[in-house]
């Protein structure tokens, strides 16, 4: 599509080039050009299938296999820190958000935020209404923010924002997903991000139940909002510290911060988001790679499954069998790679190798 | 003596027209004008730049100096506009709400020139926060702080100023952003509640001590008035007011332990509905205004105290003088040629109406407790207001379906052309654009003439007070107006210490629309479901659209009703609020990577906004079409599609799914066009 015969000169592009470039797309992000953002995620969320090839080539431009050969470090892994940032309705992360993106921008650092919409689609429709509550200026060309639908799947992340996640951390200094809800949304945000925070309003008792249920994993940071609550905040932290030690977990931090007017704990967070991003890229960024090289290859099973369903998981031997084999595979590819191998993989019927 | 005539015909109410327009001088001809005709008092209209605290000279000004209202920078702005009014015998009104408690300060300071204290000063300064939050949109402040300044003013004027209606709650702009007469009435005393509650405790700390702060309470309580509404259901809005009143009693007993029965009583102005006013056949708005303003006289036991009337072209544009006139005229022939003064409350011992107002009340009550279940009125505001947004989905959809009837637009459609509109302004006021640049002018001398320092040092000690939450911010407030602080520095200094907010948009809670359903209109949706679905796939996105609101024009139905109703339709639709910046739109639909961009303005600077929109898309290498909806007259619509447009919609379009179905195709066409190039 979109190369067909035509008559006459170029027609004015409707918000989205007709033949997008994948690869040269990809190598603009691999050299940090912050300006094809919007083309990336145009193309990465598209389902038409000659934009599924491009944006394979895109995502291959920034693969580990290809910015390893950059000599970046972190064996090939995209530089971004990508930050999961979820947590229950009315927990205040947008204020929280404009706060950090502020923080970030202070410190020099660039940003792309990828807001999940959990709205429902009910007619396939969806009002993506949480940029409007992140203060940005217009004229800073160092932030990106992206809303999104969330995936078709309830509540999920869509395919095209876990890739851009991907893709947009070879190019932004930070890269935030962020998602409503706790448990689910928390689940899948975590198998993307590098550092999940789970934000918390003074007062809500569901993340304590969850945290102490097993619904929810236990993120890296949790935040308690509205510090200007004064003891209800207090206790509320204190609550989860306890829950997080006697969950036995050592690492995960518990802030407190105020959005308002004076904000406060907001560079604390800051510092402890880079903290946690320095123990990940310790030692060649082993920890960081694991990290990704499990988000990619989860990500690829659940692409392939949303594509194939129960069908296509039992031509490659089940979810389990496909684990192992995916685990078996280069771990320089890339996401949309990995997909792709696991359908040769179905339509060879089960016989082995990529 | 009969008990059915009374002993002597009530005195009329008092007449007041909302005006101002251009510059304080102009304005200032204006009002006297309108005093000679006989109109009894004062009603202020501010432009949206005063109204949200900005200076001529700022960004987001741009296009809105002197259009709704008059600016009002400065000491000199006020006394120009008071020139030869004399304010200790007048009663003045004021619409302005963020900036109210600076408006009052320059108001006091100006009756301090013409040798007026401000003990003798009355009038009232509508302060009404909450409802900027649901449905008006000049908020400048987050609720929290914005509440303070609302007690701050009222504990002052108590005091100082004792004669002045410090807040005026509005339930008005609920019913003009399509509330329901039991949410109005709901909705208007939960806020109330908010204030008196939030005052009370203001009074005790600044008098520290309760018992004196609850003896205060019956005056605060009899210094509350109220703005209302009325629609052109007139027997049932009358119903709505008596009902109103007879809660507000009851608070006032009931939560304030007020006894006074001077201070129980209801005390109200109106302006009647501008909802309701069509662009199709405008002159049939000149019937539905007098019968709405019946609602609000026709029976004595709930008589409005003060009531201005819209002008007939409203829905055109902006109404000139005469328009005004005969809106006036409207009340003094139903005040002085008619018999509704003559008697006593006719409407007593009526079943009927005793039926009427027994069912909102028990509407109201259970619609109060759900408010005060989250919290009361502030809490609420996110709930309320997507309450708000979905009670105008249905009257919307009622009209669009042809259940409600409204004469002209959807029904007895046939009409000759009107003489009304034939002059080459098409019937409307046109603001000269050259008011904008000379206000900018005259905004510059003043700072370059004025003592700095004094202006410099009350500005700091403003921002010191406002840090320290026990101190009342009216003294320094009035202080810098004395000082010759301009209205862009005073809000400016209070952003800085309270920060900035952006009120919900109520557009994501929104109801979906049913899926199933007979009817033409649910068939209409299903088929455009259709076609975006198949547009989807050709896409390889769904389309997506970006609604917004450029400038600082808060009246957000419009652009709500189209999100929602796109959203509806199967399209990702991104709706930022209002009060957005031309650069602001272009990031987000560069950023965004949307199909399409509808723009909404109602407050008549879409001349000067939209194409600087325009030029902001290009400078972003943003190429998706843009239309473009709100009071737009006729003669503007060329200029704008000149400019690039693709397509303007003005209230007479009010099919939105017909809307929604031309921006789809809209999105189609370009879409075949960029693929087959």
């Amino acid at each position: 599509m979109g190369g067909g015969a035509g008559g006459g000169g170029r027609a004015p592009a409707s918000g989205r080039q007709p033949i997008a470039d994948g690869a040269q797309l990809g190598r603009r992000l691999a050299a940090r050009d912050l300006t094809v953002a919007p083309a990336v995620l145009n193309l990465l969320e598209s389902t038409a299938p000659g934009d599924r090839a491009q944006a394979a080539a895109l995502l291959r431009e920034v693969s580990p296999a290809a910015l390893a050969g950059e000599g970046g470090g972190l064996a090939g892994e995209a530089p971004g820190h990508v930050v999961g940032v979820t947590g229950p309705p009315g927990a205040g992360k947008s204020t929280l958000l404009s706060a950090l993106l502020r923080g970030w921008r202070e410190r020099g650092a660039t940003v792309a935020m990828l807001a999940v919409d959990p709205s429902s689609r009910r007619s396939g429709g969806s009002l993506l209404g949480d940029r409007a509550r992140i203060e940005f200026d217009p004229a800073d060309r160092g932030v990106f923010i992206r809303s999104t639908a969330a995936g078709e799947r309830l509540g999920g992340i869509a395919r095209g924002t876990r890739a851009a996640a991907q893709a947009l951390a070879a190019a932004f200094d930070v890269v935030v997903i962020e998602t409503v809800g706790v448990g689910q949304a928390e689940t899948e945000v975590g198998d993307i991000a590098d550092t999940v925070v789970v934000v918390v309003q003074p007062g809500s008792g569901d993340v304590l139940q969850f945290l102490k249920s097993g619904i929810m994993e236990i993120p890296d940071l949790l935040v308690v909002t509205k510090a200007d609550l004064g003891q209800v905040a207090l206790s509320a932290r204190r609550d989860l510290t306890a829950a997080a030690r006697s969950l036995g977990t050592r690492s995960t931090r518990v802030l407190a911060v105020s959005s308002l007017s004076p904000p406060t704990g907001i560079e604390d967070l800051l510092d402890a988001l880079a903290e946690h991003r320095a123990q990940l890229s310790a030692e060649g960024g082993a920890k960081l790679a694991a990290r990704r090289l499990r988000a990619r290859r989860a990500g690829a099973l659940l692409d392939f499954a949303v594509e194939h369903g129960e069908r296509g998981l039992r031509a490659v031997g089940g979810r389990r069998a496909a684990e192992r084999w995916l685990a078996s595979l280069d771990p320089a590819l890339d996401e949309a790679a990995l997909a792709a191998a696991l359908e040769r993989r179905m339509s060879r019927d089960g016989t082995d190798g990529p | 003596m009969s008990e059915h005539r009374l002993p002597e015909r009530d005195r009329p109410w008092m007449m007041r027209t909302y005006a101002g327009h251009s510059t304080a001088k102009a304005s200032n001809e204006l009002y006297r004008r309108n005093l000679e005709k006989g109109q009894t008092g004062l009603s202020v209209a501010f432009d949206l730049p005063t109204q949200t605290g900005y200076d001529a000279d700022d960004e987001l000004a741009r296009g809105e100096v002197g259009k709704v209202g008059v600016p009002v920078a400065h000491r000199g702005d006020m006394a120009a506009l008071m020139d030869g009014i004399p304010l200790g015998d007048m009663n003045t009104s004021m619409t302005i709400n963020a900036t109210a408690a600076w408006l009052l300060a320059l108001y006091i300071v100006a009756a301090e020139d013409q040798d007026v204290d401000q003990a003798h000063l009355q009038g009232t300064t509508q302060n009404d926060i909450i409802k900027e939050f649901l449905a008006r949109g000049t908020y400048a402040f987050p609720p929290a702080p914005s509440m303070r300044l609302i007690a701050d003013m009222i504990a002052y004027t108590v005091e100082h100023v004792p004669r002045w209606n410090p807040i005026n709650i509005c339930s008005y702009h609920l019913q003009e952003a399509g509330a329901t007469p039991v949410q109005e009435i709901a909705y208007a005393m939960s806020n109330a509640i908010a204030v008196l509650d939030a005052t009370r405790e203001r009074l005790t700390e600044q008098l520290g001590d309760a018992d004196r702060a609850q003896a205060l309470m019956g005056q605060v309580f009899g210094r509350i008035s109220f703005f209302v509404n009325a629609g052109v259901r007139f027997v049932e809005e009358h119903a709505k007011l008596r009902a109103m009143g007879i809660l507000w009693e009851e608070l006032g007993r009931e939560r304030y332990g007020v006894e006074d029965p001077r201070h129980l009583r209801f005390r109200y102005g109106v302006q009647v509905n501008s909802l309701g006013l069509t662009e199709a056949q405008p002159e049939n708005n000149v019937q539905r205004i007098v019968l709405e303003a019946l609602a609000v006289t026709i029976g004595r036991d709930a008589r409005a105290r003060a009531i201005q009337l819209p002008a007939w072209n409203e829905a055109l544009g902006l109404p000139r003088p005469w328009d005004q006139q005969w809106s006036l005229r409207i009340q003094q022939v139903l005040a002085y040629e008619t018999d509704i003064l003559d008697y006593p409350d006719i409407f007593e011992g009526s079943h009927v109406m005793d039926g009427l107002v027994e069912e909102l009340l028990e509407g109201a009550r259970a619609e109060m407790a759900v408010v005060a279940e989250h919290g009361g009125a502030v809490q609420a505001v996110p709930y309320m207001k997507a309450a708000l947004v979905d009670s105008n989905r249905e009257r919307i959809a009622r009209i669009e379906a042809g259940e409600q009837t409204v004469v002209g637009q959807n029904r007895f459609t046939e009409t000759e052309p009107s003489p009304l509109t034939a002059d080459a302004e098409g019937g409307i006021l046109v603001v000269d654009p050259a008011v904008e640049a000379e206000q900018i002018e005259a905004l510059r001398r003043w700072r370059t003439e004025r003592d700095q320092a004094a202006v410099d040092a009350s500005l700091a000690e403003l921002a010191r007070a406002a840090a320290d939450p026990a101190e009342n911010l009216m003294e320094p407030t009035i202080a810098a107006a004395r000082a010759g602080a301009t209205t862009g520095e005073w809000a400016a200094t209070l952003r800085e210490v309270f920060g900035s907010y952006r009120a919900p948009t109520g557009v994501g809670e929104a109801a979906a629309a049913p899926t199933g359903g007979e009817g033409a209109a649910a068939r209409e949706l299903a088929e455009l479901r259709e076609r975006v679905a198949e547009l989807a796939e050709r896409l390889g996105r769904r389309p997506k659209i970006l609604v917004g609101k450029p400038g600082l024009d808060g009246h957000s139905n419009g652009a709500e009703q189209i999100a929602v109703r796109a959203r509806d339709a199967g399209m990702d639709v991104v709706y930022e609020g209002i009060r957005l910046t031309p650069s602001q739109i272009a990031a987000s639909a560069l950023q965004e990577g949307v199909h399409v961009i509808g723009l909404s303005i109602l407050s008549g600077s879409h001349r000067e906004l939209i194409p600087a929109v325009m030029q902001a898309l290009r400078d972003a290498g943003v190429d998706a079409p843009v239309v473009v909806g709100g009071i737009i007259p006729d003669q503007d619509a060329q200029p704008l599609k000149d400019a690039g447009v693709a397509a303007v919609y003005t209230p007479k379009d009010f099919e939105i799914t017909r809307i929604v179905s031309d921006i789809v195709e809209l999105v189609g066409e370009r879409h075949a066009l960029a693929a087959s190039a």
